[in-house]
């Protein structure tokens, strides 16, 4: 279970506005270039001192390469970078302002508390 | 030494520049009541005549990450450029570039460490929306220099929320021991119950308003007691996934001080959640009111 890997992707895909447009049109193969070119770069390191181990699960992969964002809050992923960037990608899809906010919340309703476990 | 000249706590609505800047369709039903709100509020600071504004906030996973995450935070800078790419996409927020004050932020953070909170510091910090909606309400040409100030309520673990109050507490102490003639506005923004990326977010109100009418007692009248009494970081799940940044609350009443009581307190709901201002003036005159007297 990596988290903290998860909560990586969300937060270095929703700072780059070319990678919120690549991971919305190719979202598998944006999820298979990040994790082998840019997952274990640590981001105030140059790129040589990166890290070694850092991997996804095979369930983490899929949530990400689905755009599984129910899946995602219950992997534990932090519930403000996969509502921060999910909007991003699909708020444009929705007449009504707020749509898909809404729409996310129907789509977990399902849950109530205690939720998934977000500490890394 | 150096004046609180206010203290004040509120929300940040990420959404209120661009409500209150719209105009025709684009312009929401709520927007001149919400202005009329911000505008007297905003009449609080300025009558307080500040001269410099310790800010605090909470950076939202903008420049602080989890390879290297700080609990408290002192900015030391003699500028701060603000708001991100992405707080500009989803909020139509704009571009910001504020002054420092660096003499006072060194003061914090070495009176801090010996006051015995392990402050880390920024000599390169930008800025985001828990500082700059506070501004945009409160001081919109934002001409001021800050002293920004970020707490984590964000990533677990957390600090527990009496030590919010401590620190709330010890930056006024700081502040009042400044060897400064200046005017300092303490100013911080939270929320009270709040959802994101969970099943009870943008409701037509905030998602527990019983918690919020509590929190606002608690607030506009200083009752620290209770506040520290039912609130924990576990109970702070339950009005609402991102509550924990009610600690930020926490720690202005620490500032304000024990059972002091808010000179002036208001509130509006609004869908998705409850917006509350509170000021407290320390020392009641300013002196331009002084002088007339």
């Amino acid at each position: 279970m990596s988290k903290y890997l998860l909560n990586k992707f969300l937060y270095t895909v929703d700072r780059d506005p070319e990678l919120v447009e690549r991971y919305r049109a190719d979202p598998r193969g944006t999820v298979d270039w990040w994790e082998s070119e840019r997952a274990n770069v640590i981001l105030n390191c140059p790129t040589p001192e990166q890290s070694t181990w850092l991997k996804f699960t095979d369930a983490e992969r899929d949530a990400l390469a689905s755009h599984d964002y129910v899946t995602l809050f219950e992997l534990g992923a932090h519930n403000f970078l996969v509502l921060t960037l999910f909007i991003a990608l699909f708020e444009r899809d929705y007449a009504e302002p707020l749509g898909f906010q809404l729409e996310f919340a129907r789509r977990l309703s399902h849950w109530s508390l205690p939720y998934p476990d977000i500490s890394t | 030494m150096a004046t609180v000249a206010a203290v004040i706590a509120s929300t940040h609505h990420p959404f209120y520049y661009r409500a209150s800047t719209s105009t025709g369709s684009d312009r929401p039903p709520f927007a001149d009541a919400w202005v009329e709100k911000i505008e007297a509020f905003r009449e609080t600071l300025t009558r307080a005549e500040p001269d410099v504004l310790v800010m605090v906030g909470s950076d939202h996973f903008h420049q602080l990450w989890l390879d290297n995450m700080p609990q408290f935070l002192v900015g030391k800078a003699p500028f701060y450029d603000a708001n991100f790419y992405n707080e500009e996409r989803e909020f139509g927020l704009p571009r910001m570039f504020l002054p420092g004050h660096e003499d006072l932020s060194a003061y914090l953070l070495r009176q801090g460490l010996d006051a015995g909170f392990d402050l880390a510091f920024s000599n390169e910090l930008r800025i985001d929306h828990s500082i700059t909606c506070p501004l945009i309400t409160l001081r919109p040409q934002a001409d001021l220099p800050i002293v920004p100030i970020y707490t984590n309520i964000f990533a677990p673990p957390l600090p527990q929320p009496g030590r919010f109050v401590e620190l709330g507490r010890t930056i006024r102490r700081l502040v009042e021991s400044w060897p400064s003639d200046q005017r300092v506005a303490i100013i911080g923004t939270g929320h009270l119950s709040l959802e994101l990326g969970g099943p009870r977010q943008f409701g037509p109100h905030g998602p527990d308003p019983e918690f919020d009418r509590k929190a606002v007692e608690w607030i506009a009248s200083g009752d620290l007691d209770s506040a520290l009494a039912e609130v924990s970081l576990e109970s702070l799940w339950r009005p609402g996934n991102a509550t924990h940044g009610f600690m930020d609350f926490m720690l202005m009443m620490g500032a304000a001080g024990d059972n002091a009581k808010a000179d002036y307190a208001d509130s509006l709901d609004l869908f998705h959640t409850m917006e509350a201002y509170f000021t407290w003036y320390p020392k009641p005159d300013p002196p331009s009111k002084a002088r007339a007297s």
